[in-house]
């Protein structure tokens, strides 16, 4: 998930004989799966948990460009280059659709920024892992993009209006990044060298695990998610979305002839699902803490952007009032 | 707060079709919002003609007129053609 461990403010979720009357006209309505709009009356903590889970969302979105970004340079070719480029202006777009989704909330785009920068927002755990070599790039596209997908697929339904409608356009682009991971991945091990093939599989075993805990801890460890779940913010539990992913995987791993680095990972033909190992969740919480092999150099190349693009932005600005002042003259 | 304005993006996606409400856009003025709203929403040929608009010029109903303002048309089933029962022998009208 892009947004892990978002906090709901809430104790425990009331019943609808708990809420006063403007509380429990908001509740029916997300009960009868009625989407609500910038102007509706909401609860406190409803817009303040958008506003954090959607920001983290776009953050996400914003800080993904960085691993993806160490490859443009060094792409084999002119097709993979331009195929990068454009799946990271994706990117980029994909988090102005979820700021500006924010926007209608009552937040401001630079303030959350700030608080990104100054470490005080969260972005997902995954951006947080070095991208070391060119198969990278493929199994970001094919593990990273296609975990994202399970989960933006679901909250499509969101019950936010503008969210849902960030998500919608997302996923119609979302297709293309995971595919073009997959392809990757795919010409690598059918027309490659040993060497080509081992890097491969070197890239999977790195990511593979990174990947699976982006839908964050497990329904045990989530106290907010009842909340979320109740408000339809979420629309289906972390390890329900883990499960989905890992179903879905496994068989595109075996086309691909690579292994997953967990000894236990089997299909279960009682449950109908792949069955798993561990997740090492220490290690999730030292990423989210900051303590990650790239957090520290993610944010420091996002501060750099922003201070060393000042003064475009303050050109920009002077150039418009320079307009304005001509075209009120003449 | 924000340095630049917001704008709200409208996008024509063929000839002969409204202008569509997209979403948002910051920027220093409405010629970079174009620009911008161009990069951001119309990558894959969604449109043929851009609207900006500064979204503090836009008047909007209030939630809490919803009742006064939409249910008057409510009641008025006259309004509609499926209204009106016509004897088959008239055939389409």
């Amino acid at each position: 998930m892009y947004a892990q461990q978002v906090e709901t403010g809430v104790k425990a979720v009331k019943s609808l004989a708990e809420m006063g009357p403007e509380e429990r006209a908001f509740q029916e309505k997300i009960d009868a799966e009625i989407k609500i709009e910038a102007k509706n009356w909401m609860p406190d903590n409803y817009r303040k948990t958008l506003i954090r889970q959607i920001s983290q969302h776009a953050h996400s979105e914003i800080v993904g460009m960085l691993p993806e970004g160490n490859w443009v340079t060094r792409a084999p070719t002119l097709k993979r280059k331009l195929q990068l480029m454009a799946k990271i202006q994706d990117e980029a777009g994909h988090g102005l659709y979820l700021y500006s989704a924010m926007e209608t909330l009552g937040a401001d785009r630079d303030e959350e920024i700030e608080k990104l920068h100054s470490g005080r927002a969260k972005y997902s755990s995954i951006f947080n892992y070095p991208t070391l070599n060119w198969a990278d790039m493929g199994a970001v596209g094919w593990l990273v993009d296609g975990a994202a997908i399970v989960n933006q697929v679901v909250l499509q339904r969101t019950s936010y209006g503008p969210y849902s409608r960030a998500m919608i356009r997302i996923c119609k682009e979302e297709s293309f990044h995971q595919r073009q991971g997959y392809e990757i991945l795919l010409h690598m091990m059918r027309h490659g060298t040993q060497a080509q093939k081992d890097m491969v599989q070197d890239a999977i075993n790195r990511l593979w695990w990174p990947s699976l805990m982006m839908f964050g801890p497990s329904d045990a460890e989530s106290p907010n998610s009842a909340q979320s779940m109740a408000w339809k913010i979420k629309r289906h539990t972390n390890d329900e979305l883990r499960q989905r992913f890992i179903d879905q995987t496994v068989p595109q791993l075996e086309i691909l002839g690579c292994t997953a680095p967990d000894p236990d990972l089997k299909w279960n033909e009682e449950r109908g699902h792949y069955d798993f190992g561990e997740i090492q969740w220490e290690e999730f919480y030292e990423v989210l803490k900051g303590n990650g092999p790239c957090n520290r150099e993610r944010l420091e190349t996002r501060r750099n952007a922003i201070q060393d693009g000042a003064w475009v932005r303050e050109a920009a600005v002077a150039h418009a009032n320079k307009k304005q002042k001509q075209q009120a003259a003449a | 707060m924000s340095e630049w304005t917001l704008f709200e993006v409208f996008i024509r996606s063929k000839h002969g079709l409204n202008h569509k409400h997209v979403g948002s856009v910051h920027a220093a003025d409405a010629e970079m919002a174009i620009e911008n709203a161009r990069d951001l929403y119309t990558r894959r040929n969604e449109g043929v003609s851009i609207w900006v608009v500064p979204s503090a010029a836009i008047t909007a109903t209030a939630s809490d007129e919803k009742e006064p303002l939409f249910d008057p048309a409510e009641d008025k089933v006259y309004r509609h053609a499926s209204f009106y029962e016509l004897p088959d022998e008239v055939g389409h009208m």
